[in-house]
């Protein structure tokens, strides 16, 4: 099937150590995203499930055995890469049907998969092209067609959106969601961006400096980050975090609460200050207010504003919509 | 420059552009028109440019007497048959430094290219006297060995370069395809390395032909290729420019063709990656 | 990126390559030092004897030797001053819009693909000879006694005929340099109002320093070993350098044991420039 399981994965290049100690339990059919800024590792975890890289120690569990020392051809995963690595010298069928012809397939099999893959795709009137001759949009559909064609126990992606176009991005993130419910199969899926992430994963998993900080459902993550870090990655715009007098009325460190939670009013409130930058998106507004007592503060109003720079504004957060954290960035949970 | 020049510029630059040029290539120009003169015509005075009677008999002469073939037969055995040899040492060479490098790849790589820099005369005695007692004298595997150790570091270091273009993710697309080693390197680094490897053998052959250190003085006549046989024009007897000149310009002519083809890659490969 | 199984195969791979380059490099190295140590002699074989430094006292108090390191670092010199100062106006013209330009870069970079025996004796009997060599004629066509190139200035004769072989490779070079200037500073330049002159000397001279700084050093080390065209031409006499010193002494001499003494002075002297050379592409493998 395609359970992966991590139990005490480290590694480390030399004396630098990328990922401490990685543990975490991937149910067969799920899509979980791994996120995380630049450097945070979730390349290199996926790698290490690909194995592309060995594990300084730890166990990869895959469908119930320690997959740890297998090559990665015998592991029975795909991946798609961020640059989509289709071999240039082939055609679109050639690529595709790689992955077979290593695996011995007989030709009249791997042509009719082959077929199969490319109509999933819409990749049937390209078949003869070389990928030179092919838009972004389509080569990353080549390259899914090449994962998909080998019926792996999981699918892993590697950035596959970060080199389209905003527009293409949104097209393909919905197309990548629909083969996972036709599929069914399990998906990793690796980015830094965190609208694809809440909006494509079953899980996700958030790592910061190689360690997992949390691990649940977007909701989970939105309405109960373990972490000041969590707290302030997941949602746009960032959540706004208040320290210094503010957040000691609240017996905290920090306090955080979400743009969206705020709300405005142009006569009284909790916090006084003065708009200093409006956001016009039309569906909503993010405003930038300048206020005496927590610094600068994001937030949003639907629709569209009225008010604009320079004029006043009260802010008070909403009841129960307020985080609050402790020095070393835990997150304290709220009485009930 | 994208835009249009003024016109007056264009036309002072083309004519001082194509003066300089033929000023530089006139010697070349001046060989292959003397190669077409009778020995009379090319020792006359004053020189004739164009109207001469042109004839063809210099290269039958050159070719009929002076077992012509056999030279040309030697450069190409061994300019082509040490660039085999140095392609089969390099090529796996290349490949482990660029898809697996270690902490000291980069170093490697410096005392290979260092390897170059040695004056040959430092190994002048040394050799002769070693090849004079295997009996390597005037021999051409000697001379392939020679030349193949002398052109092996910039093989290398073509190679290296061409391979590091190759984006890493396609082997391992290749590797999560269930591909072997051999598999990965047979069906997908090979073709995309092919050009890379068409340059470096073009460039080595280049080198090879006209390398004049070693294949003057290891060779005496079995052995000896185009080098060693113009050199022998330097003791002549009576009129031969004429002669000279045709027998250079067949020595010249096929690399002169390469050379066209081989700009890039002489960038590449004489400047050891310096200058991009 | 690499696994514990490429990574032994790398090592494997790399193993010939490194082992026979290491034995080109050491073995004849050794054994010239050796010699250089001996009294050694090939008409007299099997009386050499241990002679420690004496070969390099000799060598290096020979006014041969002088005159030979004085003839070498010569013809280093005036070939870069020529290849480089030539090559930087010719790629400057080069890079401009000209009709043929292709043409005329298959002009300018020929002399560098002909073997340096055939360019030796074009120069000496076709070009430079007294009586009948062309330059001969052209003199004689203004009135001036034509110049016995080979008898009266032997160096400068080698000079110009190495010059103009090597001046295609700076030309080439600096040409890929200047191409490489990136379109967006020119625009830049543009947009600022800069005169041609001062663009030349704050951006495209600074722009160059570093591939004018690898020429010198890369053409150094290969005319430092210039021989063929000395060779051929019989200038060994007046315009012997070090390498044809080293191979008169050891080949036509026989005198190993001083010929060994002047490879190794050759081989230090190679070192001195190597060395700069190497940590100049050292830094550049690091970009």
């Amino acid at each position: 099937m395609g359970t992966i399981v991590l139990k005490d994965v480290q590694k480390s290049f030399g004396d630098v150590t990328i990922i401490p100690n990685a543990n975490l339990a991937i149910e067969n059919g799920e899509f979980v995203v791994f996120v995380g800024p630049s450097g945070c590792g979730k390349s290199t975890l996926l790698r290490l499930i690909a194995g592309l890289e060995d594990v300084t120690s730890g166990k990869i569990i895959i469908d119930g055995s320690n997959a740890a020392q297998l090559p990665p051809a015998k592991r029975g995963l795909s991946m798609v890469f961020q640059s989509y690595a289709l071999y240039p010298h082939m055609s679109v069928r050639n690529n595709i049907a790689f992955g077979l012809k290593m695996a011995g397939m007989p030709k009249a099999e791997i042509d009719a998969k082959v077929a199969k893959a490319a109509q999933i795709l819409n990749l049937s009137d390209y078949l003869d092209r070389k990928p030179r001759q092919l838009s972004g949009g389509q080569r990353q559909r080549v390259a899914i067609g090449r994962a998909i064609v080998r019926q792996p126990k999981a699918f892993l992606f590697d950035e596959p959106l970060s080199n389209l176009d905003a527009a293409l991005r949104v097209q393909m993130r919905i197309e990548i969601m629909q083969l996972h419910q036709s599929l069914g199969a399990t998906m990793i899926y690796v980015t830094h961006d965190q609208v694809e992430a809440m909006t494509m994963a079953d899980r996700i998993v958030v790592l910061n400096k190689g360690n997992i900080e949390q691990v649940g459902s977007p909701l989970e993550l939105y309405n109960k980050p373990v972490t000041l870090f969590v707290a302030g990655f997941i949602g746009s715009p960032k959540m706004n975090f208040i320290s210094g007098e503010v957040a000691a009325n609240h017996k905290v460190h920090t306090i955080g609460v979400r743009p969206e939670h705020i709300t405005l009013s142009g006569t009284s409130g909790e916090w006084e200050g003065t708009i200093a930058l409006a956001e016009h998106l039309g569906a909503d507004t993010f405003l930038h207010v300048d206020t005496a007592r927590c610094g600068r503060l994001t937030v949003r109003a639907a629709g569209e504003y009225g008010q604009g720079p320079g004029d006043k504004i009260w802010l008070t957060p909403e009841r129960g919509r307020v985080h609050r954290f402790d020095d070393k960035g835990k997150t304290i949970p709220n009485a009930a | 420059m994208a835009r249009a020049q003024s016109v007056r510029r264009r036309t002072v630059t083309t004519i001082l552009a194509w003066l300089i040029g033929f000023l530089i290539f006139f010697p070349i120009l001046w060989t292959i028109i003397t190669s077409f003169k009778t020995e009379l015509e090319a020792f006359s005075t004053p020189p004739k440019f164009l109207f001469f009677e042109w004839t063809t008999e210099n290269y039958a002469i050159v070719q009929e007497r002076s077992n012509y073939l056999r030279f040309v037969s030697n450069s190409l055995i061994l300019s082509i048959g040490s660039t085999i040899v140095a392609l089969l040492f390099a090529i796996p060479a290349a490949w482990a430094m660029a898809f697996a490098p270690t902490k000291r790849t980069k170093d490697l790589l410096m005392w290979m290219l260092s390897t170059k820099m040695m004056p040959p005369v430092g190994a002048l005695i040394p050799v002769y006297l070693i090849f004079r007692d295997m009996g390597l004298l005037d021999s051409r595997g000697g001379l392939i060995a020679v030349l193949f150790l002398l052109n092996l570091p910039i093989v290398v270091w073509m190679l290296y370069t061409y391979f590091k273009e190759i984006p890493g993710e396609i082997l391992e697309a290749a590797r999560m395809d269930g591909a072997s080693l051999w598999n990965e390197l047979v069906y997908v680094l090979a073709p995309m390395a092919v050009p890379g490897i068409a340059s470096t053998l073009l460039l080595n052959i280049i080198l090879a032909w006209n390398e004049a250190f070693w294949t003057l003085n290891l060779t005496t006549s079995a052995a000896a290729p185009l080098t060693a046989f113009i050199a022998s024009y330097s003791s002549p007897e009576g009129l031969f420019w004429a002669k000279l000149s045709a027998a250079s310009t067949m020595a010249i002519a096929p690399i002169l063709v390469l050379g066209w083809f081989a700009q890039k890659q002489l960038v590449r490969g004489l400047t050891f990656g310096a200058v991009k | 990126m690499a696994t514990q199984q490429t990574r032994v195969l790398g090592r494997l791979a790399v193993a010939p390559s490194v082992i026979v380059l290491f034995l080109w490099m050491i073995v004849p190295l050794a054994l010239t030092i050796w010699f250089s140590l001996l009294r050694y002699n090939l008409l007299d074989p099997g009386n050499e004897s241990f002679v420690g430094f004496f070969n390099y006292e000799y060598f290096l108090t020979d006014p041969a030797f002088f005159a030979a390191i004085g003839n070498s670092l010569k013809l280093v010199f005036a070939v870069l001053v020529i290849s480089i100062g030539g090559g930087t106006l010719l790629a400057l013209l080069l890079d401009q819009a000209i009709v043929g330009r292709n043409i005329v870069r298959l002009m300018v970079i020929a002399p560098f693909f002909i073997m340096p025996t055939v360019s030796a004796l074009v120069w000496k009997n076709m070009l430079m000879h007294p009586v009948s060599g062309l330059f001969a004629w052209l003199m004689k066509s203004i009135g001036l006694e034509p110049i016995d190139w080979f008898a009266q200035y032997p160096l400068t004769a080698v000079v110009i005929m190495v010059a103009w072989q090597w001046l295609p490779f700076a030309t080439l070079i600096l040409l890929t340099a200047i191409q490489s200037l990136d379109e967006e500073q020119k625009e830049a330049a543009e947009m600022d109002g800069t005169p041609p002159l001062s663009y030349f000397f704050y951006i495209v001279l600074p722009h160059l320093a570093r591939p004018i700084t690898v020429v010198i050093l890369i053409e150094t080390i290969f005319l430092l070993n210039v021989f063929a065209e000395i060779y051929v031409t019989g200038s060994g006499g007046p315009a012997g350098n070090l390498p044809y010193l080293v191979y008169f002494q050891g080949l036509l001499n026989f005198d190993v044991g001083g010929a060994s003494a002047g490879g190794i002075v050759a081989v230090v002297l190679a070192n001195i420039v190597a060395i700069f050379l190497i940590r100049m592409i050292g830094r550049n493998l690091e970009g």
